[in-house]
């Protein structure tokens, strides 16, 4: 029996449940001081002054850095893109409310606390705007989407097939804006060792945090280490350098002791990313038998003045379905808002809110069943680029999906069900994200007594990435996963992507395996002294291509919907995927379980409120921004078809995203269902669902 | 977070007199508001009085069947309470719908009823709020106010107060029962929350310094009661509408009724109105609604809060409507 394919529990798990795994903003230090980030109050203007004398009496209080007296840091770090939240400390310029202005320094964390809260801070405002609109007059069409990808993407003449439809449809969607919320907040602790820069970190790629960290001090990339060995929760938010690892490395530098910066939840609505609200105008047109002849996804989106981050939602139309026309295009405005980021389904999570709820209302108006619909429209190669898919399983996760759920037993008119106060209904929504594979290092070590040691900056945040490495190494060595010790996030062990964009089981895995199988080609038997073979797959990677390699799902909902109280009750989730092979059934089923939770509380909870006459968030904690709790959350069924796909070596496509994509729209299909109101905007909220009653007896 | 000192007094007398010492005091309970609440400044005791060891932490049937409850007795206790659970079904109901199980087991009887509001302008000290720094502004009226009051709030305050378990000791006619530098005194509890007026920074009566020592219920009503509270997620939030209701009929007709609302008002709003229109009236759903509309009619919605208005008026009639099943009307 192979170790991949089989259920174990995370190799770290019993020291994380016994508390002797050390995160960030655990690790001891000798000397160790704590630095708190100070937060403009306002959204745009300059720092006119900072008191700093009355703080720096305060008891414990050894500094307080801002841009007068910071250490200069050398511009342009960042990951593909150099990343102004870097910057920091640098000048007096304010871009937006939540943005820091100090690091007051302390002796312990209540110190720099109460010191921070303390610090006499002067503005000069201007005028700001914080509002998105769909109608923002400073909406304009970017050259690209997130991480360099087409903004607009067309074929075919969409005028003649919206005029050749028998049935159109012409909706906007929105989602509001949305926030990280890791269970383990951001946190780093710097240090000079030895004269080299030495962080723990909270991040998803220790490596790229080097790069940063050594560009923006302007060291050698040897004299810095970054290491991240336990990560409670990343999603995007930790993807690449944040501040809390510049700010102690700034503070450690100048006070030469080791200094710890950890993030509040506050801190975090305005450092780490989040995403943007999007408002998504999609038209269909459609043959009298659901055939797609037309298919307009058109999204308008938020970003910074001092970066530009485009919400890529329209990109799950690349993927999704045939039309004879297609257009997809972005739009976005620049406000005084915090930089957006990635958060778990960039891209795919609000886009196929708004793209899978379109399918459901044409199913409606077609009068065809919402998955029949979808067959229908199955494209035989991506309809953005026109290549062939190299595998396409997403029909087999409709009929197994539907055949789990009872889908077919469902009468499709809606609000005819009802259970005392609740009116009851189920919907369906599609998924998809990409497969790929972006290039990694790794390292086998063959021990003299006989285990193996694995080297790779991959990152484990909590996905279990380390136990399904080791299945991986353990089958390609035939050992057991017993004789395999991992050694990872640790940026002496080289270059490797970070975990994200569903990226690193399949990237680390293909390094793993074939470090081990050049280990295996070196040697055979118990070496009398350690071998070592180092591999990077750059060039295996660069030889695959760009193949569109996806991975796909169906996503099942039913709810219960009190139209009274405006509660809406998610009873049941069944999710089921095609995600290539599945190193760990245990800890992908945990991944895939986290998106559908996700995905719920995107369809009923998560709204970030933003106040425009000061600017800032009025929700920025976790009482007054609502994230689905555990009474919320209803069972939840995971299942995945074969999807054999060999373009990566490994057969790996990533779980990390998918499980977010098309819940939000199967909750509000079901919605639908349950009462005959459409939802089109999130979240589905009691006010929302009060302020538009359905027809017909009210209980 | 500012730098206090600790003090953990071993009599009631001992801590009140502390307090009267000291401005700039506080009591400390269980310490669920008041510690957030001094993380992010906007409490800034320079002492806190411990007065979880006073002997405020028991329970008492007392000889009329009514309650004494201490005031230290955690949330997680009273909820539980084989009699409150009995006789008053409404209070364990409220108190278990409120927060979460880790904050039930801290948070206290006297503490819970001198809960601050949930606004979020009151929780952010760089932004104005009458509550917190009279004479600012309130910014709610124009701003977010999606879960504020639509009765008995004023142009200087629109906040609500957050509390379930005061809306039922509110329909239980409970009397709240405190100790001043000068000696005890008793509050009923429908005087103890004071109309907003322009003074939203002053929220109860109780003397100054006084301490809360307990709250005592008199005997339920021959009825059955419940609590329902709505909100915006299953669990551990606040109501965006709550109703505490008790009902007796008597051959088809209302013969005693208790409404109280949560999340509708600067404090626990007692639904007097509704009350003295349904007394006498048969226990159908006219009359409720009837009733329902009558204690509305008052409600001033903002922009953002006008789906209470209908969510409070339905969740009344429904309360009712299941009360009066219960009682076989």
């Amino acid at each position: 029996m192979t170790a991949v394919g089989s259920g174990r529990t995370r190799l770290e798990g019993h020291d994380k449940v016994t508390g002797a795994a050390r995160y960030a903003g655990d690790v001891p230090a000798d000397g160790l001081l704590h630095g708190w980030p100070v937060l403009a109050t306002i959204p745009r203007g300059r720092i006119t002054g900072i008191d700093t004398s009355a703080v720096q009496a305060m008891p414990g209080v050894v500094a307080v850095l801002h841009h007068g007296n910071s250490p200069r840091l050398v511009e342009g770090a960042g990951w593909t893109d150099a990343d102004p939240n870097l910057q920091l400390l640098q000048d007096d310029r304010i871009p937006y409310a939540g943005w820091p202005v100090a690091l007051v320094v302390a002796e312990t964390f209540e110190q720099a606390r109460a010191a921070a809260m303390a610090l006499p801070v002067k503005y000069h405002a201007q005028p700001w705007d914080v509002t998105f609109s769909a109608a923002h007059p400073g909406l304009y069409t970017p050259d690209e989407v997130n991480l360099h990808q087409p903004s607009e993407t067309a074929h075919g003449d969409l005028d003649a097939g919206l005029s050749a439809s028998a049935v159109v449809l012409d909706r906007t969607y929105t989602t509001p804006e949305e926030h990280h919320n890791a269970m383990e907040p951001h946190a780093a602790i710097a240090q000079w060792v030895g004269g080299r820069l030495e962080v723990v970190d909270s991040n998803q790629g220790s490596y790229a945090v080097a790069q940063d960290l050594a560009k923006l001090f302007a060291l050698d990339l040897s004299q810095v280490r970054v290491r991240s060995e336990h990560v409670g929760g990343g999603f995007g938010s930790k993807a690449t350098t944040r501040p809390p690892a510049v700010l102690a490395a700034m503070a450690a530098t100048v006070l030469c002791r080791p200094v710890r910066v950890v993030l509040t939840r506050r801190h975090m609505f305005s450092l780490v990313g989040y995403r943007p609200p999007t408002s998504q105008r999609i038209r269909l047109g459609a043959a009298p038998d659901g055939r797609l002849l037309a298919y307009e996804h058109l999204t308008a989106t938020q970003t910074a003045t001092t970066f530009e981050y485009v919400e890529p939602a329209g990109v799950v139309g690349k993927v999704m379905y045939a039309a004879d026309a297609l257009r997809i295009g972005h739009r976005v405005v620049r406000l005084d808002v915090p930089i957006p980021k990635w958060m778990r389904g960039p891209g795919e999570a609000p886009g196929a809110f708004a793209l899978e709820s379109a399918m459901d209302e044409l199913a409606e108006k077609c009068g065809i069943d919402p998955i029949d619909l979808r067959i229908r429209n199955e494209p035989a190669v991506a309809p953005g680029s026109g290549r062939p898919f190299t595998s396409r399983n997403v029909v087999a996760c409709y009929l197994e999906g539907a055949k789990r759920f009872g889908w077919y037993e469902r009468d499709p008119r809606p609000g005819i069900r009802r259970e005392g106060r609740w009116w009851l209904g189920t919907g369906m929504g599609a998924a998809t994200y990409p497969g790929e594979t972006a290039p990694a290092t790794a390292a086998a070590t063959a021990e003299i007594d006989g285990t193996v040691t694995i080297r790779i900056t991959a990152a484990d945040i909590g996905t279990g990435a380390r136990t399904a490495l080791a299945q991986i190494a353990a089958d390609a060595l035939s050992l057991p996963v017993e004789w395999i010790r991992m050694r990872i996030a640790d940026s002496d062990f080289g270059p490797a992507i970070l975990a994200g964009h569903s990226f690193g089981t399949a990237s680390w895995g293909l390094a793993v395996d074939e470090a081990c199988k050049a280990l295996r080609a070196r040697t055979t038997g118990t070496p009398t002294e350690p071998i070592t073979v180092q591999v990077n797959t750059a060039e295996l990677i660069q030889a695959m291509g760009r193949p569109e390699r996806h991975a796909f799902g169906a996503q099942f909902a039913e709810v219960a919907v009190d139209v009274l109280s405006g509660e809406v009750r998610v009873r049941r989730l069944l999710g089921v995927y095609a995600i290539g092979r599945v190193v760990n059934p245990l800890t992908a089923r945990s991944q895939l379980v986290g998106g559908m939770v996700w995905g719920l509380s995107m369809a009923l909870h998560e709204e970030a409120v933003r106040d425009p006459a000061f600017g800032g968030h009025l929700n920025a904690n976790l009482a007054g921004y609502h994230y689905a709790a555990n009474a919320d959350v209803p069972d939840i069924e995971v299942g995945w078809v074969d999807d054999p796909d060999l373009a990566n070596p490994t057969g790996i496509k990533g779980a990390g995203e998918i499980g977010i994509v098309g819940v939000a729209a199967a909750i509000a299909n079901a919605v639908w269902h349950a009462t005959g109101i459409r939802h089109r905007n999130l979240p589905i909220t009691p006010a929302r669902v009060l302020a538009t009653p359905p027809e017909g007896p009210r209980a | 977070m500012k730098e206090f000192t600790y003090v953990r007094p071993a009599a009631v007398i001992e801590a009140v007199t502390l307090r009267a010492g000291r401005p700039g005091s506080r009591y400390l309970a269980g310490g669920t508001n008041l510690v957030d609440l001094m993380k992010i400044g906007v409490e800034q005791p320079d002492e806190l009085i411990d007065v979880t060891g006073l002997g405020m932490d028991r329970i008492e049937t007392t000889l009329d069947a009514g309650l004494r409850i201490g005031a230290a007795v955690s949330n997680s206790d009273l909820a539980v309470h084989p009699a409150v659970r009995q006789d008053f079904a409404a209070l364990s109901q409220a108190i278990l719908s409120g927060a979460s199980g880790q904050l039930r087991n801290m948070a206290t009887v006297g503490g819970n009823l001198l809960q601050r509001t949930r606004c979020a302008y009151f929780a952010d000290i760089s932004l104005p709020c009458n509550k917190r720094n009279p004479g600012s502004g309130c910014p709610a009226l124009a701003g977010e106010h999606h879960n504020h009051a639509i009765l008995g709030w004023s142009e200087h305050c629109v906040a609500t107060h957050p509390s379930d378990m005061v809306v039922a000791l509110m329909a239980y006619d409970a009397t709240v029962e405190a100790h001043t530098p000068s000696g005890p005194v008793r509050i009923p509890i429908s005087d103890f929350y004071r109309p907003v007026a322009d003074t939203p920074h002053l929220e109860t009566t109780l003397p100054e310094h006084a301490l809360i020592t307990g709250v005592t219920v008199p005997p339920a009503p021959p009825a059955s009661s419940r609590y329902r509270k709505v909100r915006e997620r299953a669990s551990f939030a606040f109501a965006t509408g709550s109703v505490a209701a008790a009902l007796t009929v008597r051959a088809g007709a209302v013969h005693a009724v208790r409404i109280a609302l949560g999340g509708a008002a600067s404090h626990p709003w007692r639904a007097s109105t509704a009350e003295a229109a349904l007394l006498g009236e048969p226990a159908t759903e006219d009359s409720f609604a009837k009733a329902a509309a009558a204690e509305l009619a008052e409600a001033r919605p903002l922009p953002h809060n006008q789906y209470k208005v209908a969510l409070l008026r339905d969740l009344i009639v429904a309360v009712l409507g299941d009360l009066a099943v219960e009682a076989g009307a």
